[in-house]
């Protein structure tokens, strides 16, 4: 029985994405105890409107908050569009950012990593993708996976087979997990 | 020629003294836009001077970092969050004197200041009165306290780099306490 629940977000939404894919592999490199669960609606967040944006959000956003709040700690896989964070990602986040600042991402440990089929495996992206968490008041960890050359880094099952990037990810979920149980220590 | 009176005290008065919490402040400032100056209040906090008979002298104060207001609410949860303060994992922070000296109305007093999980030695200067009694027959001294650190030596990093140059908020943060204790 898993005692940290991740949430895993995938910011790309088309099927043969090497970020679903990436998530996918850190899902088979997990501590002991921890589960990550792929949000898979992320389709069905609207564009954030401020008029929707009260007591009776559109039902995409409810999801996306509830999965939120029930989980421990957050993965982020990040594309790079035009050398930023993909409009669907941003979008969501901003959603759940509100209500502002009690919102699930308010010091919700949380980690960036990345895939590309450029050199620098979203290196960017992921950049702007920790300053605005750490904006809407997420404990972002320093940890990075920058896999870039992603479509020859996984083979024909969707296995993560670069061993440098495993240990990234190891490394990132460590710190990820450890961030969440420093949390739970202090509130117990 | 000048006839007024100056006091070489070089002692504190001998006892437990606590700040009253309405006639106290705790405030803090820092460069914003390298040309203005940014200042907040730390509400919440109390302070103890401890003087014993020997002369020895302590000064202690704890402040909770959650009670820090601005007049924009998304300011202030940006200061409560792990950018700034981490008020979650960091709810306090404290000071503790390593050392106080008076010089009749001037004081400096040295010591640790924690702050963020980080602790740091600061020097604090400026002048303390009395004691006197107040209204309501309780004695009263005051001090007016102030000093300077490095926020970046305690963890809070955040920055922006401004479009031609320097960054938004300033490295060097000031403090400045007044302290009204009343003998315990």
């Amino acid at each position: 029985m898993p005692d940290v629940r991740l949430l895993g977000i995938s910011g790309s939404l088309r099927s043969g994405s090497h970020n679903t894919r990436l998530l996918r592999a850190a899902e088979r490199e997990l501590p002991e105890g921890v589960e990550l669960r792929p949000y898979e609606r992320l389709r069905e967040v609207p564009p954030y409107d401020e008029d929707e944006d009260g007591d009776r959000p559109p039902a995409g956003v409810v999801r996306l908050r509830e999965e939120l709040a029930r989980s421990d700690g957050l993965l982020i896989a990040t594309p790079e569009y035009n050398q930023s964070i993909p409009g669907q990602l941003k979008n969501a986040i901003d959603w759940a950012s509100r209500p502002f600042p009690d919102s699930a991402l308010r010091f919700l440990p949380t980690a960036v990593v990345g895939a590309s089929v450029g050199a620098f495996g979203a290196v960017w992206a992921q950049a702007e993708m920790r300053k605005v968490l750490a904006a809407c008041g997420a404990r972002v960890i320093e940890g990075e996976v920058a896999l870039g050359h992603a479509h020859e880094r996984f083979d024909a099952e969707g296995n993560l087979i670069d061993d440098e990037a495993l240990e990234q990810l190891r490394e990132v979920l460590g710190l990820l997990v450890g961030e969440i149980r420093v949390r739970e220590a202090a509130t117990l | 020629m000048s006839t007024a009176q100056t006091t070489t005290e070089t002692t504190l008065p001998v006892g437990l003294w606590k700040t009253d919490p309405i006639h106290s402040s705790l405030e803090f400032s820092v460069k914003h836009m390298v040309v203005g100056t940014f200042r907040s209040r730390l509400p919440d906090f109390e302070a103890t001077l401890t003087v014993n008979d020997d002369g020895s002298a302590l000064l202690e104060g704890v402040g909770r970092v959650a009670s820090v207001v601005t007049p924009d609410p998304n300011l202030t949860a940006h200061l409560q969050s792990p950018d700034f303060f981490d008020a979650e994992r960091y709810p306090e922070v404290r000071f503790r004197s390593t050392e106080i000296a008076r010089r009749g109305d001037a004081i400096t007093v040295t010591g640790d200041l924690t702050l963020k999980g980080h602790t740091g030695r600061i020097e604090l200067n400026g002048s303390i009165f009395g004691p006197v009694v107040g209204l309501g027959d309780a004695e009263r001294i005051g001090t007016d306290l102030t000093g300077t650190f490095d926020r970046t030596q305690y963890g809070l990093n955040w920055n922006a780099p401004l479009p031609k140059g320097g960054f938004a908020v300033g490295d060097e943060v000031t403090i400045s306490a007044h302290l009204e204790f009343v003998r315990a």
